[in-house]
Protein backbone atom coordinates (compact mmCIF):
# COMPACT_ATOMS: atom_id res chain seq x y z
CA UNK A 1 0.00 0.00 0.00
CA UNK A 2 1.50 3.38 -0.95
CA UNK A 3 2.30 5.83 1.81
CA UNK A 4 -0.44 8.37 2.57
CA UNK A 5 2.11 11.04 3.45
CA UNK A 6 1.63 13.94 1.02
CA UNK A 7 4.59 15.44 -0.79
CA UNK A 8 5.73 18.58 1.01
CA UNK A 9 7.79 21.40 -0.41
CA UNK A 10 10.61 22.96 1.64
CA UNK A 11 9.30 25.57 4.09
CA UNK A 12 10.36 28.75 2.25
CA UNK A 13 9.04 27.46 -1.06
CA UNK A 14 5.68 26.50 0.40
CA UNK A 15 5.35 29.96 1.99
CA UNK A 16 6.00 31.46 -1.43
CA UNK A 17 3.60 28.99 -3.10
CA UNK A 18 0.77 29.95 -0.72
CA UNK A 19 1.49 33.63 -1.29
CA UNK A 20 1.38 33.09 -5.08
CA UNK A 21 -1.83 31.03 -4.82
CA UNK A 22 -3.55 33.83 -2.92
CA UNK A 23 -2.16 36.44 -5.27
CA UNK A 24 -3.37 34.61 -8.38
CA UNK A 25 -6.84 33.99 -6.97
CA UNK A 26 -6.95 37.65 -5.93
CA UNK A 27 -6.04 38.72 -9.47
CA UNK A 28 -8.81 36.51 -10.79
CA UNK A 29 -11.61 37.96 -8.62
CA UNK A 30 -10.03 41.23 -7.43
CA UNK A 31 -12.33 40.98 -4.41
CA UNK A 32 -10.04 42.29 -1.68
CA UNK A 33 -8.30 44.95 -3.77
CA UNK A 34 -11.54 46.42 -5.11
CA UNK A 35 -13.16 46.34 -1.65
CA UNK A 36 -10.17 48.16 -0.14
CA UNK A 37 -9.88 50.75 -2.90
CA UNK A 38 -13.60 51.52 -3.07
CA UNK A 39 -13.72 51.84 0.70
CA UNK A 40 -10.84 54.32 0.74
CA UNK A 41 -12.32 56.39 -2.11
CA UNK A 42 -15.72 56.52 -0.37
CA UNK A 43 -14.30 57.49 3.01
CA UNK A 44 -12.02 60.20 1.65
CA UNK A 45 -14.90 61.56 -0.45
CA UNK A 46 -17.03 61.77 2.71
CA UNK A 47 -14.19 63.58 4.48
CA UNK A 48 -13.78 66.05 1.62
CA UNK A 49 -17.52 66.79 1.52
CA UNK A 50 -17.82 67.15 5.29
CA UNK A 51 -14.79 69.42 5.55
CA UNK A 52 -16.04 71.63 2.69
CA UNK A 53 -13.87 74.71 2.51
CA UNK A 54 -12.83 74.44 6.16
CA UNK A 55 -9.36 73.16 7.03
CA UNK A 56 -8.74 70.98 10.06
CA UNK A 57 -5.58 71.18 12.21
CA UNK A 58 -2.63 68.99 11.12
CA UNK A 59 -2.77 66.62 14.10
CA UNK A 60 -6.47 65.92 13.52
CA UNK A 61 -5.73 65.18 9.86
CA UNK A 62 -2.84 62.84 10.71
CA UNK A 63 -5.13 60.92 13.06
CA UNK A 64 -7.90 60.79 10.44
CA UNK A 65 -5.46 59.25 7.93
CA UNK A 66 -5.08 56.23 10.22
CA UNK A 67 -8.81 56.05 10.87
CA UNK A 68 -9.31 55.66 7.11
CA UNK A 69 -6.54 53.04 6.95
CA UNK A 70 -7.91 51.12 9.95
CA UNK A 71 -11.43 50.76 8.61
CA UNK A 72 -10.13 50.14 5.10
CA UNK A 73 -7.99 47.28 6.40
CA UNK A 74 -10.96 45.91 8.33
CA UNK A 75 -13.01 45.76 5.13
CA UNK A 76 -10.62 43.60 3.15
CA UNK A 77 -7.93 41.84 5.17
CA UNK A 78 -10.03 39.04 6.65
CA UNK A 79 -10.57 37.74 3.12
CA UNK A 80 -7.50 35.46 2.97
CA UNK A 81 -8.76 33.10 5.68
CA UNK A 82 -12.52 33.55 5.30
CA UNK A 83 -12.15 32.60 1.61
CA UNK A 84 -10.57 29.25 2.52
CA UNK A 85 -13.45 28.44 4.88
CA UNK A 86 -16.15 29.52 2.42
CA UNK A 87 -14.71 27.54 -0.47
CA UNK A 88 -14.05 24.58 1.79
CA UNK A 89 -10.38 24.53 0.81
CA UNK A 90 -8.89 24.86 4.30
CA UNK A 91 -8.78 21.09 4.79
CA UNK A 92 -6.78 20.73 1.58
CA UNK A 93 -4.38 23.43 2.71
CA UNK A 94 -3.93 21.70 6.07
CA UNK A 95 -2.81 18.57 4.25
CA UNK A 96 -0.54 20.33 1.77
CA UNK A 97 1.48 22.64 4.00
CA UNK A 98 2.70 23.05 7.56
CA UNK A 99 0.71 25.55 9.68
CA UNK A 100 3.65 27.95 9.92
CA UNK A 101 4.04 27.98 6.14
CA UNK A 102 0.32 28.78 5.78
CA UNK A 103 0.59 31.56 8.36
CA UNK A 104 3.62 33.23 6.79
CA UNK A 105 2.23 32.85 3.27
CA UNK A 106 -0.98 34.58 4.32
CA UNK A 107 0.98 37.18 6.27
CA UNK A 108 3.03 37.99 3.18
CA UNK A 109 -0.13 38.34 1.10
CA UNK A 110 -1.81 40.58 3.71
CA UNK A 111 1.37 42.66 3.91
CA UNK A 112 1.22 43.24 0.17
CA UNK A 113 -2.46 44.23 0.45
CA UNK A 114 -1.76 46.63 3.33
CA UNK A 115 1.12 48.24 1.46
CA UNK A 116 -1.07 48.74 -1.63
CA UNK A 117 -3.86 50.10 0.59
CA UNK A 118 -1.58 52.49 2.48
CA UNK A 119 0.19 53.87 -0.60
CA UNK A 120 -3.15 54.40 -2.31
CA UNK A 121 -4.70 56.04 0.78
CA UNK A 122 -1.74 58.36 1.31
CA UNK A 123 -1.70 59.44 -2.36
CA UNK A 124 -5.44 60.19 -2.37
CA UNK A 125 -5.27 61.83 1.04
CA UNK A 126 -2.39 64.11 0.03
CA UNK A 127 -4.17 65.02 -3.21
CA UNK A 128 -7.61 65.84 -1.79
CA UNK A 129 -7.16 66.92 1.83
CA UNK A 130 -5.78 70.43 1.67
CA UNK A 131 -4.34 70.86 5.18
CA UNK A 132 -2.32 67.63 5.19
CA UNK A 133 1.37 68.45 4.78
CA UNK A 134 4.30 66.19 5.66
CA UNK A 135 7.33 68.21 6.72
CA UNK A 136 9.70 65.36 7.58
CA UNK A 137 9.38 62.70 4.91
CA UNK A 138 11.82 60.31 6.64
CA UNK A 139 9.69 59.93 9.77
CA UNK A 140 6.56 59.61 7.68
CA UNK A 141 7.94 56.86 5.43
CA UNK A 142 9.38 54.80 8.30
CA UNK A 143 6.13 55.17 10.29
CA UNK A 144 4.08 54.15 7.27
CA UNK A 145 6.28 51.12 6.56
CA UNK A 146 6.47 49.88 10.17
CA UNK A 147 2.76 50.64 10.64
CA UNK A 148 1.91 48.54 7.57
CA UNK A 149 3.94 45.56 8.82
CA UNK A 150 2.31 45.80 12.26
CA UNK A 151 -1.18 46.08 10.73
CA UNK A 152 -0.53 43.04 8.55
CA UNK A 153 0.76 40.82 11.37
CA UNK A 154 -2.03 41.66 13.85
CA UNK A 155 -4.83 41.49 11.29
CA UNK A 156 -3.65 38.14 9.86
CA UNK A 157 -3.93 36.28 13.16
CA UNK A 158 -7.31 37.90 13.98
CA UNK A 159 -8.53 36.96 10.48
CA UNK A 160 -7.52 33.36 11.19
CA UNK A 161 -9.56 33.45 14.41
CA UNK A 162 -12.72 34.96 12.96
CA UNK A 163 -12.67 32.66 9.91
CA UNK A 164 -13.54 29.88 12.38
CA UNK A 165 -16.41 31.81 14.04
CA UNK A 166 -19.98 32.28 12.82
CA UNK A 167 -20.49 36.05 12.60
CA UNK A 168 -17.41 37.08 10.66
CA UNK A 169 -18.11 40.54 9.31
CA UNK A 170 -18.93 42.36 12.54
CA UNK A 171 -16.52 40.40 14.71
CA UNK A 172 -13.40 41.41 12.79
CA UNK A 173 -13.17 45.09 13.81
CA UNK A 174 -14.39 44.25 17.33
CA UNK A 175 -11.57 41.77 17.90
CA UNK A 176 -8.93 43.75 16.03
CA UNK A 177 -9.40 47.14 17.64
CA UNK A 178 -8.01 46.42 21.15
CA UNK A 179 -5.07 44.55 19.59
CA UNK A 180 -4.34 47.29 17.05
CA UNK A 181 -4.85 50.24 19.40
CA UNK A 182 -1.25 50.45 20.74
CA UNK A 183 -0.06 50.38 17.12
CA UNK A 184 -2.63 52.99 16.04
CA UNK A 185 -1.77 55.41 18.86
CA UNK A 186 1.93 55.11 18.06
CA UNK A 187 1.61 55.58 14.30
CA UNK A 188 -0.73 58.53 14.85
CA UNK A 189 1.91 60.05 17.11
CA UNK A 190 4.59 59.39 14.48
CA UNK A 191 2.49 60.95 11.72
CA UNK A 192 1.86 63.98 13.90
CA UNK A 193 5.63 64.36 14.43
CA UNK A 194 6.12 64.08 10.66
CA UNK A 195 3.48 66.75 10.04
CA UNK A 196 5.13 69.03 12.62
CA UNK A 197 8.50 68.66 10.91
CA UNK A 198 10.33 67.04 13.83
CA UNK A 199 13.91 65.80 13.52
CA UNK A 200 14.35 62.13 12.65
CA UNK A 201 15.89 61.37 16.07
CA UNK A 202 12.80 62.63 17.90
CA UNK A 203 10.74 59.76 16.53
CA UNK A 204 13.11 57.00 17.73
CA UNK A 205 10.84 56.23 20.69
CA UNK A 206 7.89 55.64 18.35
CA UNK A 207 9.99 53.44 16.06
CA UNK A 208 11.16 51.35 19.02
CA UNK A 209 7.56 50.76 20.14
CA UNK A 210 6.53 49.86 16.59
CA UNK A 211 9.40 47.40 16.08
CA UNK A 212 8.83 45.70 19.43
CA UNK A 213 5.09 45.50 18.72
CA UNK A 214 5.75 43.83 15.35
CA UNK A 215 8.23 41.34 16.84
CA UNK A 216 5.98 40.43 19.78
CA UNK A 217 2.75 40.08 17.79
CA UNK A 218 4.37 38.09 14.96
CA UNK A 219 6.16 35.74 17.37
CA UNK A 220 3.02 35.08 19.43
CA UNK A 221 0.92 34.59 16.29
CA UNK A 222 3.46 32.10 14.94
CA UNK A 223 3.41 30.15 18.22
CA UNK A 224 -0.39 30.08 18.52
CA UNK A 225 -1.39 29.60 14.91
CA UNK A 226 -1.31 25.78 15.23
CA UNK A 227 -4.16 25.88 17.75
CA UNK A 228 -6.37 27.96 15.47
CA UNK A 229 -5.57 26.22 12.24
CA UNK A 230 -5.78 22.53 13.17
CA UNK A 231 -9.20 21.03 13.84
CA UNK B 1 -16.47 28.37 54.61
CA UNK B 2 -13.52 29.74 56.59
CA UNK B 3 -12.57 31.66 53.44
CA UNK B 4 -15.98 33.35 53.42
CA UNK B 5 -15.67 34.42 57.07
CA UNK B 6 -12.12 35.70 56.60
CA UNK B 7 -13.11 37.75 53.56
CA UNK B 8 -16.10 39.14 55.45
CA UNK B 9 -14.04 40.19 58.46
CA UNK B 10 -11.22 41.72 56.41
CA UNK B 11 -13.52 43.65 54.07
CA UNK B 12 -15.61 44.97 56.99
CA UNK B 13 -12.44 46.15 58.69
CA UNK B 14 -11.25 47.85 55.50
CA UNK B 15 -14.61 49.56 54.92
CA UNK B 16 -14.88 50.78 58.54
CA UNK B 17 -11.27 51.97 58.70
CA UNK B 18 -11.17 53.39 55.18
CA UNK B 19 -14.35 55.43 55.54
CA UNK B 20 -14.43 56.02 59.30
CA UNK B 21 -10.94 57.10 60.32
CA UNK B 22 -10.55 60.89 60.53
CA UNK B 23 -8.28 62.87 58.21
CA UNK B 24 -6.41 65.73 59.91
CA UNK B 25 -3.69 68.15 58.69
CA UNK B 26 -1.18 67.11 61.40
CA UNK B 27 -1.78 63.47 62.32
CA UNK B 28 -0.70 62.67 65.89
CA UNK B 29 -2.58 59.56 66.99
CA UNK B 30 -2.11 56.25 65.22
CA UNK B 31 -5.64 56.30 63.79
CA UNK B 32 -5.43 59.76 62.19
CA UNK B 33 -4.71 59.92 58.47
CA UNK B 34 -2.87 62.87 56.89
CA UNK B 35 -4.66 65.17 54.47
CA UNK B 36 -3.12 64.93 50.99
CA UNK B 37 -3.30 68.37 49.33
CA UNK B 38 -5.56 68.33 46.27
CA UNK B 39 -7.18 65.03 47.23
CA UNK B 40 -8.47 65.56 50.81
CA UNK B 41 -11.43 63.27 51.65
CA UNK B 42 -11.48 62.03 48.07
CA UNK B 43 -8.23 60.14 48.77
CA UNK B 44 -10.28 57.45 50.53
CA UNK B 45 -11.20 55.98 47.14
CA UNK B 46 -7.73 54.43 46.96
CA UNK B 47 -8.79 51.72 49.44
CA UNK B 48 -11.56 50.52 47.13
CA UNK B 49 -10.85 51.69 43.59
CA UNK B 50 -7.25 50.51 43.26
CA UNK B 51 -7.98 46.97 44.58
CA UNK B 52 -10.88 46.69 42.10
CA UNK B 53 -8.61 47.64 39.21
CA UNK B 54 -5.95 45.28 40.58
CA UNK B 55 -8.53 42.47 40.67
CA UNK B 56 -9.56 43.01 37.08
CA UNK B 57 -5.91 42.59 36.06
CA UNK B 58 -5.50 39.48 38.26
CA UNK B 59 -8.64 38.00 36.70
CA UNK B 60 -7.27 38.75 33.24
CA UNK B 61 -3.99 36.98 34.01
CA UNK B 62 -5.83 34.03 35.63
CA UNK B 63 -8.02 33.71 32.58
CA UNK B 64 -4.99 33.71 30.32
CA UNK B 65 -3.10 31.15 32.43
CA UNK B 66 -6.05 28.75 32.28
CA UNK B 67 -6.28 29.47 28.55
CA UNK B 68 -2.65 28.40 28.14
CA UNK B 69 -3.34 25.28 30.25
CA UNK B 70 -6.27 24.46 27.99
CA UNK B 71 -4.11 24.75 24.88
CA UNK B 72 -1.52 22.40 26.41
CA UNK B 73 -3.81 19.73 27.89
CA UNK B 74 -7.11 20.19 25.96
CA UNK B 75 -9.13 19.71 29.15
CA UNK B 76 -12.47 21.56 28.92
CA UNK B 77 -12.49 22.20 32.69
CA UNK B 78 -9.63 24.64 32.13
CA UNK B 79 -11.80 26.54 29.67
CA UNK B 80 -14.59 26.76 32.27
CA UNK B 81 -12.09 28.25 34.72
CA UNK B 82 -10.75 30.62 32.09
CA UNK B 83 -14.18 32.01 31.22
CA UNK B 84 -15.21 32.19 34.90
CA UNK B 85 -12.15 34.33 35.65
CA UNK B 86 -12.83 36.52 32.62
CA UNK B 87 -16.43 37.08 33.72
CA UNK B 88 -15.32 38.24 37.16
CA UNK B 89 -12.65 40.37 35.54
CA UNK B 90 -15.23 42.10 33.36
CA UNK B 91 -17.38 42.85 36.41
CA UNK B 92 -14.51 44.31 38.44
CA UNK B 93 -13.27 46.20 35.39
CA UNK B 94 -16.68 47.87 35.07
CA UNK B 95 -16.64 48.64 38.81
CA UNK B 96 -13.16 50.18 38.60
CA UNK B 97 -14.21 52.27 35.58
CA UNK B 98 -17.39 53.52 37.26
CA UNK B 99 -15.78 54.33 40.62
CA UNK B 100 -12.83 56.00 38.92
CA UNK B 101 -15.15 57.99 36.70
CA UNK B 102 -17.26 59.25 39.63
CA UNK B 103 -14.06 60.22 41.46
CA UNK B 104 -12.79 62.01 38.35
CA UNK B 105 -16.02 64.03 38.20
CA UNK B 106 -15.26 65.53 41.62
CA UNK B 107 -11.48 65.74 41.36
CA UNK B 108 -10.84 66.65 37.72
CA UNK B 109 -14.22 68.18 36.88
CA UNK B 110 -15.51 65.72 34.30
CA UNK B 111 -16.48 62.07 34.19
CA UNK B 112 -14.07 61.15 31.43
CA UNK B 113 -10.81 62.83 30.36
CA UNK B 114 -8.91 60.18 28.31
CA UNK B 115 -6.14 60.19 30.84
CA UNK B 116 -3.62 57.36 30.03
CA UNK B 117 -4.96 55.23 32.85
CA UNK B 118 -8.54 55.78 31.76
CA UNK B 119 -7.43 54.79 28.26
CA UNK B 120 -5.83 51.58 29.55
CA UNK B 121 -8.89 50.53 31.55
CA UNK B 122 -11.05 51.33 28.54
CA UNK B 123 -8.86 49.01 26.44
CA UNK B 124 -9.17 46.29 29.09
CA UNK B 125 -12.98 46.69 28.89
CA UNK B 126 -12.82 46.42 25.09
CA UNK B 127 -10.71 43.26 25.31
CA UNK B 128 -13.16 41.65 27.74
CA UNK B 129 -16.04 42.67 25.48
CA UNK B 130 -14.29 41.25 22.41
CA UNK B 131 -13.46 38.05 24.31
CA UNK B 132 -17.10 37.44 25.19
CA UNK B 133 -18.40 38.33 21.72
CA UNK B 134 -15.91 35.83 20.28
CA UNK B 135 -17.10 33.18 22.73
CA UNK B 136 -20.73 33.73 21.79
CA UNK B 137 -19.91 33.50 18.06
CA UNK B 138 -18.47 29.97 18.23
CA UNK B 139 -20.77 27.04 18.97
CA UNK B 140 -18.46 24.02 19.10
CA UNK B 141 -17.06 23.83 22.65
CA UNK B 142 -13.51 22.76 21.81
CA UNK B 143 -13.18 25.35 19.08
CA UNK B 144 -14.60 28.07 21.33
CA UNK B 145 -12.15 27.13 24.06
CA UNK B 146 -9.05 27.21 21.87
CA UNK B 147 -10.03 30.34 19.91
CA UNK B 148 -10.82 32.35 23.04
CA UNK B 149 -7.62 31.12 24.73
CA UNK B 150 -5.57 32.23 21.72
CA UNK B 151 -7.32 35.59 21.66
CA UNK B 152 -6.74 36.24 25.35
CA UNK B 153 -3.04 35.44 24.96
CA UNK B 154 -2.66 37.79 21.98
CA UNK B 155 -4.53 40.50 23.86
CA UNK B 156 -2.36 39.93 26.94
CA UNK B 157 0.88 40.44 25.05
CA UNK B 158 -0.32 43.75 23.60
CA UNK B 159 -1.66 45.13 26.91
CA UNK B 160 1.81 45.91 28.38
CA UNK B 161 2.25 48.41 25.55
CA UNK B 162 -0.45 50.47 27.28
CA UNK B 163 0.19 49.85 30.94
CA UNK B 164 3.91 50.50 30.76
CA UNK B 165 4.57 52.66 27.70
CA UNK B 166 1.56 54.92 27.15
CA UNK B 167 1.29 56.46 30.66
CA UNK B 168 5.03 57.16 30.54
CA UNK B 169 5.08 58.98 27.21
CA UNK B 170 1.91 60.99 27.78
CA UNK B 171 1.37 63.38 30.65
CA UNK B 172 -1.65 62.41 32.67
CA UNK B 173 -3.88 63.64 35.46
CA UNK B 174 -3.91 60.43 37.48
CA UNK B 175 -1.92 60.44 40.74
CA UNK B 176 1.38 58.69 40.00
CA UNK B 177 1.42 59.59 36.29
CA UNK B 178 4.23 61.52 34.58
CA UNK B 179 3.86 65.17 35.56
CA UNK B 180 2.51 64.43 39.05
CA UNK B 181 4.33 66.79 41.49
CA UNK B 182 4.63 63.84 43.91
CA UNK B 183 6.72 62.04 41.29
CA UNK B 184 5.95 59.43 38.66
CA UNK B 185 5.64 55.78 39.57
CA UNK B 186 3.09 53.22 40.69
CA UNK B 187 0.36 54.81 42.80
CA UNK B 188 1.33 52.83 45.88
CA UNK B 189 4.66 54.65 45.99
CA UNK B 190 3.32 58.15 46.37
CA UNK B 191 3.53 59.57 49.88
CA UNK B 192 1.12 57.34 51.76
CA UNK B 193 1.16 57.41 55.54
CA UNK B 194 2.00 54.08 57.28
CA UNK B 195 -1.51 53.63 58.67
CA UNK B 196 -3.04 54.29 55.23
CA UNK B 197 -0.60 51.82 53.78
CA UNK B 198 -1.76 49.12 56.23
CA UNK B 199 -5.41 49.66 55.25
CA UNK B 200 -4.47 49.75 51.56
CA UNK B 201 -2.56 46.48 51.60
CA UNK B 202 -5.18 44.79 53.80
CA UNK B 203 -7.73 45.86 51.21
CA UNK B 204 -5.60 44.44 48.38
CA UNK B 205 -5.31 41.10 50.21
CA UNK B 206 -9.04 41.06 51.07
CA UNK B 207 -10.04 41.80 47.47
CA UNK B 208 -7.68 39.11 46.18
CA UNK B 209 -9.26 36.61 48.57
CA UNK B 210 -12.69 37.83 47.48
CA UNK B 211 -11.72 37.10 43.89
CA UNK B 212 -10.49 33.63 44.77
CA UNK B 213 -13.70 32.87 46.69
CA UNK B 214 -16.01 34.12 43.91
CA UNK B 215 -13.91 32.34 41.32
CA UNK B 216 -14.13 28.95 43.06
CA UNK B 217 -17.89 29.42 43.54
CA UNK B 218 -18.39 30.14 39.86
CA UNK B 219 -16.22 27.20 38.80
CA UNK B 220 -18.08 24.83 41.13
CA UNK B 221 -21.43 26.05 39.84
CA UNK B 222 -20.32 25.67 36.20
CA UNK B 223 -18.99 22.15 36.81
CA UNK B 224 -22.25 21.11 38.50
CA UNK B 225 -24.22 22.59 35.64
CA UNK B 226 -22.13 20.62 33.17
CA UNK B 227 -22.64 17.39 35.12
CA UNK B 228 -26.39 18.06 35.21
CA UNK B 229 -26.71 18.40 31.42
Amino acid sequence: MPSAEPIRLPWARSVWAIFLKDWHSELRTRYAISALIMFVITTIAIMVFSLGSESAPADVLSAMLWVVIFFGAMSGLSRTFVMEEERGTSMMLQLMATPSAVFFGKLLFNLLLVLVLNCFTVCLYAAFIAGFVVRSAGIFLVTLLLGSVGFASASTIIAAIIARANTRGTLYPVLSFPILLPLLLTVIDGTRLAADGAFFQEAYGEFQILVSYIVVVTAVSYLLFDHIWKD
Amino acid sequence: MSMRIAVGILLTAVIVAGIGLPMVPQPAAWYEMPVIPGLEQKARIIFFHVPTAWLSVIAFVTSMVYGIRYLRRKNLNDDIKSSAAAGLGLMFCILATVTGSIWARFNWGSYWNWDPRETSIFVLLLIYGAYFSLRSAVEVEEKRASLSAVYSIIAAVTVPFFIFIMPRIMTGLHPGAKGDPEGAGPVVDFKMAPNMRVIFFTSLIAFTMLFYWMFSLRVRAALLEQKHD
